[in-house]
């Protein structure tokens, strides 16, 4: 197999308008004979579909929630990026580009990034015309506000519900395409394999959630809009259904894998707090704006607050490590996600972590609330010589504007009031870089299948910038997708339907059944959320925010005796015919426990640190990730061959228009 | 036309009539609480009967009356309609629902409420509108209105349901009067706290006012 | 007889506002859970004993340990609706003592913590009730009758590539304020739940509402609200009394002014409009 991006020729910052321009195309009256099947409903998803369907193409949407709306994009707090340079502060398409490569570590493709920065701003313009509320000034304009690893304001956000917002924006225009009978939906459906026909991916077997029948779908091409698969550490700030199932299959039915290894730890995390927890919490990366992180200096502080002697405030400032304003004086509290997060757990290996855990980094409102909105609140009010209380009271207003909901949400699942006492917080998997290898038309290595948003590797390198998640999610399914598509669906218009009684479809549906009738048939003794919390420990231990060949390799032992053991003594309850949460959970995790592996595998074999992929043997004497360039700098796509059996292709990243540097936030 | 009685069928619709007829039936209450408070005055019904006299033979309130009565049968009939729907739109009902966490009880019970004053309404059409317009002993002058009262008012029965009736449309109005306003799409951040306040003072003064005169009457504060 | 007086004793029990107990020491709670096995058979409350519970612990995951105890003994776990934990999707939905995602104001099931509880109690789970939202299984329900309340006129219709500039259309910050407000409704169908009629007034309003303030949904306001209410009556929810339940017990705490406005939409549609 050779892997082709098919980027096209030309200068950069108009490759993409060329290319749009001179992409094939079908004309209106054979749209209304090519069908399109999607998985998945996010902002990928639902943005793809509903275009597709203006567009005339006949459409199909499938996700395992009882609605479209349900998607995980729901659940982004922070924003969206654009290059609009609304804030006049010289934001433009170039910087945009290079701050997302660079944030990247230097390892995504300069074309896919470029053009990703070139729509971003189309993408503002599609959605606030379709009703998407977002914040604005009195004059009626938009409001920005800035983000990690960036120096503009160019993000735009609907309070801490900007995925909300998007989402339902998205989605009211899926809706509107069900109503006009353009898209047929279904809900309650989960993917479970790709039919290939004479190598092109022809349809999908789905199974009916609620009835608990298989049911078999053609289509010209298939989307795979599905997600990432933080998942597979089993506490992630991932919803409790995100999984990879529908990316693994379509792997396993030859899509390659690109990247599996990259993984987003986010900094700002609401610490576990027992064996109990089912997932973790992200505290928007907008409260490093104003939130100073710190754990204390001395030994006596950290016991004394383990035993509840002392509360974070009892410290006095100078017993106090600020520990990122130390090391990256430049950015401070505002480094990237993966930069915040090593550091914090560097700390907490030190033994300083505040917690009983001792897996926990204070975030410290008391100094912004006080002395920069307390002052200014004074100052506007004309008091001169404010008291501590009043600088707090005011302070206090002005933060509860500007967080209140994260707070509250703070509060609710700690107890903890973080108006009077230091957030506690700890990093956590967020999102994950690595995905379906994808060509520059984002179809993957199976003609005719393609992936979207989180689902592919494609952007974001190897860490993501806050808030670029939603923009590329909106650019692949409103801007990318329905231009490319034409590349592949032009030369399927004399393709007619092909019945769902082909034998591929036939021979894919008994497979699907086979297995699920294993998984209630094994009857031993221990429940899917067993192997998923083991499976989960054994990735954040060893395959987490800092890993090393040595772990790895236990790993990926630990990983396949985990595989043999769930195939022996898992226990299913109930039956394949009706409604079956756990049987549902079963298929997922399978899938998970091949991927943990892979994803091990591929961190092994990557002898250098680069953004969320950090190996302990790979740093600077400072402790900075240390890339190689000279080795590494290129995509790894896996191919699948059999189990515990993958085969690595390399595509090369060709840097023209930016020059490769170390990264530096100091 | 059609789209009358459509928007009628809508539940929208169907809201609409019952604030509509609603606030029809708050204005009568205050023209009939004003006209009955006569006997306040206490001289022997005179003003009363004056009053009342008006309000028998003139033309234009005898045409209103028309209204009055099309309003009230409306009103229950939409009222019944709604809540048969209602009921419908949740056929299973909660083992345990907790209602007085998130709404007042009269408010989930106009039903009931306005079935009692329904009920207390064919008594007191009774008692006093029938003896009125179809007996000819008040229009031919053998009797006033007045002394009606006072005979009605003798059984401690009758003023105990009057008494219990207007406890009723206290709390019918407690909600019924600014649910009316919301209904009709009156709603406003300057304006709704005023109606509020309103809506409260008049479920309490008016129903208060009716209360007071069978208990006056039997216990002949009024003579 | 036996509902009466189990209503009474949880309601006896019940103090929504006043904090529980303790972050110390485990709780033993129990519970009486609506178990259906599909949506055509009859279900039942069922007891269950939960030990060891931690108060930091979210509601649903006491209902993980339960389901991983009742697994474990060979037992159908109870199946129930989440995905998010966050708060956001809208997806959990229990009906917790007798309220729309438990006793707290402004939180759904699972932002719920068992510190809100305290050690002994009784808590009765059941799934919404409403013609409109059939049971699929113990407490899941569906509630695609909200999707077709959308598809009948929940959107701007815009196509894809149409869209001038975002900041050509100047939207004053009250109005975007006040639109963003109605839409952070999660579509959870707690206002139906709460509701004595079942009706779908506060969800339906909040999205007429949200497009009606924007400039971008003026163009078809009038067609849209008369689409989504028919669409309402014909799923089957009820009428609005205006009792206020829906807005007491919504987790993003959507106004009733936006059922004003909905109620305003209509009447300008019918009265003021030639759309049949």
């Amino acid at each position: 197999m050779k892997l082709e991006n098919k980027i096209p020729e030309g200068q950069l910052e108009t490759k993409w308008e060329k290319y749009r321009s001179t992409v094939a195309l079908v004309n209106p009256a054979n749209k209304r004979s090519l069908e399109i099947l999607i998985v998945g409903s996010g902002l990928a998803g639902s943005s793809a579909a509903s275009t597709l369907a203006e567009m005339g193409y006949k459409v199909k949407v499938f996700c395992f929630q009882d609605s479209a709306r349900r998607a995980h994009s729901i659940a982004a707090q922070g924003g969206i990026n654009a290059a609009k340079n609304y804030q006049n502060d010289g934001d433009s398409v170039h910087r945009l580009f290079y701050d997302t490569i660079k944030g990247g570590d230097y390892r995504a493709r300069e074309a896919n990034v470029h053009r990703l920065a070139e729509v971003s701003g189309n993408i503002i313009d599609q959605c606030v015309a379709s009703g998407v509320p977002f914040a604005r000034e009195y004059g009626g304009m938009l409001s920005n506000r800035s983000f990690g690893g960036t120096q503009v304001q160019r993000t735009f956000y609907a309070a801490g519900q900007t995925g909300q917002q998007l989402l339902l924006g998205a989605y009211s225009g899926l809706q509107r395409q069900v109503g006009l009978g353009n898209i047929q939906m279904f809900t309650r459906h989960e993917m479970l394999d790709v039919v290939n026909i004479d190598g092109k991916c022809r349809g999908i077997i789905a199974r009916d959630l609620v009835s608990g029948k298989l049911e078999r779908h053609f289509g010209h091409a298939v989307l795979l809009c599905t997600g990432g698969y933080g998942n597979v550490f089993y506490l992630s700030t991932n919803a409790m259904g995100s999984n990879v199932t529908a990316a693994w299959k379509a792997h396993k039915k030859g899509a390659s894998f690109g990247n599996p290894c990259y993984t987003q730890i986010h900094p700002t995390c609401i610490p576990v707090s027992g064996d109990h927890q089912s997932k973790l919490t992200l505290m928007s990366e907008s409260l490093r704006n104003d939130g100073r992180i710190w754990v204390p200096k001395k030994m006596d502080d950290v016991n004394a607050l383990r035993n509840g002697s002392k509360k974070g405030n009892d410290i006095p400032e100078d017993d106090r490590d600020y520990y990122l304003e130390r090391r990256y004086p430049a950015f401070g509290n505002l480094v990237p996600r993966d930069v915040a997060s090593r550091a914090a757990k560097e700390r907490c290996d030190a033994g300083f972590g505040v917690s009983k855990t001792g897996e926990a980094v204070f975030l410290d409102f008391a100094h912004n609330m006080k002395y920069k909105y307390g002052k200014q609140v004074a100052t506007l009010k004309g008091i001169n010589n404010p008291t501590e209380e009043q600088l707090t009271a005011f302070g206090k207003d002005v933060v509860k504007e500007k967080y209140g909901n994260l707070f509250d949400m703070y509060k609710q699942i700690t107890g903890e009031d973080p108006y009077e006492i230091p957030m506690q917080i700890y990093p956590a998997v967020h999102y994950t870089m690595g995905g379906l290898w994808v060509d520059y038309n984002l179809m993957t290595t199976i003609p005719g299948l393609y992936a979207l948003g989180e689902a592919n590797f494609s952007d974001h390198g190897a860490n993501r910038l806050g808030a670029s998640a939603l923009m590329q999610g909106l650019a692949d399914g409103y801007f990318v997708l329905p231009y490319t598509i034409g590349d592949f669906l032009s030369k399927e218009i004399s393709t007619k339907s092909i019945p769902t009684t082909h034998k591929a479809f036939e021979e894919a549906e008994k497979n699907v059944e086979e297995k699920i009738n294993t998984f209630l048939n094994i009857k031993g003794s221990k429940s899917v959320d067993y192997f998923h919390k083991k499976l989960g420990k054994i990735m954040w231990d060893k395959c987490g925010m800092a890993r090393n060949a040595e772990g790895l390799k236990t790993a990926i032992s630990d990983i396949q005796k985990l595989r043999d053991e769930f195939w022996k003594d898992l226990f299913v309850p109930g039956e394949s015919n009706e409604l079956n949460l756990e049987l549902e959970k079963a298929g997922r995790v399978a899938d998970f426990i091949e991927l943990g592996e892979l994803m091990c595998k591929d961190a092994l074999h990557r002898n250098e640190s680069c953004g969320g992929h950090f190996r302990e043997e790979f740093q600077t004497e400072e402790g900075e990730a240390q890339r190689d360039d000279e080795n590494f700098k290129y995509v790894a796509a896996w191919e699948y061959k059999n189990t515990s059996d993958w085969e690595l292709h390399k595509e090369d990243l060709v840097y023209e228009n930016i020059k490769i540097a170390q990264r530096s936030y100091k | 036309m059609n789209w009358i009685l459509k928007m009628f069928q809508s539940s929208l619709g169907q809201k609409l009539l019952m604030a509509l007829t609603g606030l029809f039936l708050i204005s009568f209450l205050l023209v009939h609480c004003g006209i009955n408070a006569l006997i306040f005055f206490n001289d022997g019904g005179e003003m009363f009967n004056k009053g009342a006299e008006f309000m028998g033979t003139n033309f234009l309130i005898r045409a209103v009356e028309i209204f009055l009565f099309a309003g009230i049968i409306l009103h229950a009939v939409q009222g019944f309609s709604l809540t048969f729907k209602n009921q419908k739109a949740r056929p299973i009902k909660y083992a345990v629902n907790n209602g007085n966490a998130n709404s007042k009880w009269y408010s989930r019970s106009m039903g009931l409420l306005g079935t009692l004053l329904l009920m207390f309404l064919i008594i007191h059409l009774r008692h006093f509108w029938v003896v009125s317009r179809f007996t000819d002993e008040i229009t031919s002058g053998k009797e006033t209105l007045f002394n009606e009262m006072k005979e009605v008012f003798e059984n401690p029965w009758v003023v105990f349901i009057y008494v219990l009736a207007m406890i009723s449309l206290a709390y019918h109005l407690l909600h019924g009067f600014q649910s009316s306003f919301q209904t009709l799409g009156l709603n406003h951040k300057r304006y709704t706290p005023i109606i509020r306040v309103l809506g409260i003072c008049f479920s309490i003064v008016i129903p208060t006012i009716f209360a007071l005169m069978p208990i006056a009457i039997h216990f002949d504060f009024i003579k | 007889m036996k509902i009466l007086k189990l209503h009474k004793e949880v309601i006896s029990n019940l103090n929504p506002q006043k904090k529980r107990n303790s972050m110390s020491g485990n709780m033993n709670i129990k519970l009486k859970v609506w178990r259906q096995k599909n949506s055509n058979s009859k279900g039942e409350l069922v007891n269950y004993k939960v030990s060891e519970v931690s108060p930091d612990m979210s509601f649903l995951e006491m209902f993980d340990m339960l389901n991983e105890t009742l697994i474990n003994e060979k037992k159908e776990p109870i199946a129930f609706d989440h995905d998010c934990r966050e708060g956001i999707c809208g997806m959990c939905s229990m009906f917790i003592n007798g309220r729309p995602h438990g006793p707290n104001d402004a939180v759904t099931t699972c932002q719920l913590h068992m510190r809100s509880f305290k050690d002994g109690d009784t808590i009765v789970v059941e799934p919404w009730r409403a013609s409109a939202f059939p049971i699929l299984k113990d407490l899941i329900v569906d509630r695609s009758s909200f999707d077709r309340i959308i598809s009948a006129g929940g959107f701007i219709s815009v196509n894809t590539g149409n869209a001038q500039d975002a900041n050509c259309l100047p939207i004053g910050k009250n109005e975007a304020d006040e639109s963003f407000a109605a839409a952070a409704c999660i579509g959870c169908g707690a206002c139906v739940a709460a509701c004595k009629n079942s009706s779908a007034m506060l969800f339906v309003s909040a999205k007429v509402s949200q497009l009606a303030l924007l400039p971008q949904g003026k163009p078809e306001r009038h067609q849209r609200v008369l689409n989504m209410v028919a669409q309402m009556d014909s799923e089957g929810f009820g009428a609005c009394t205006n009792t206020g339940a829906c807005e007491a017990e919504c987790p993003k705490e959507i106004s009733l002014s936006n059922i004003a406005r909905m109620n305003r939409e209509y009447l300008s549609a019918k009265l003021c409009s030639e759309i049949e």
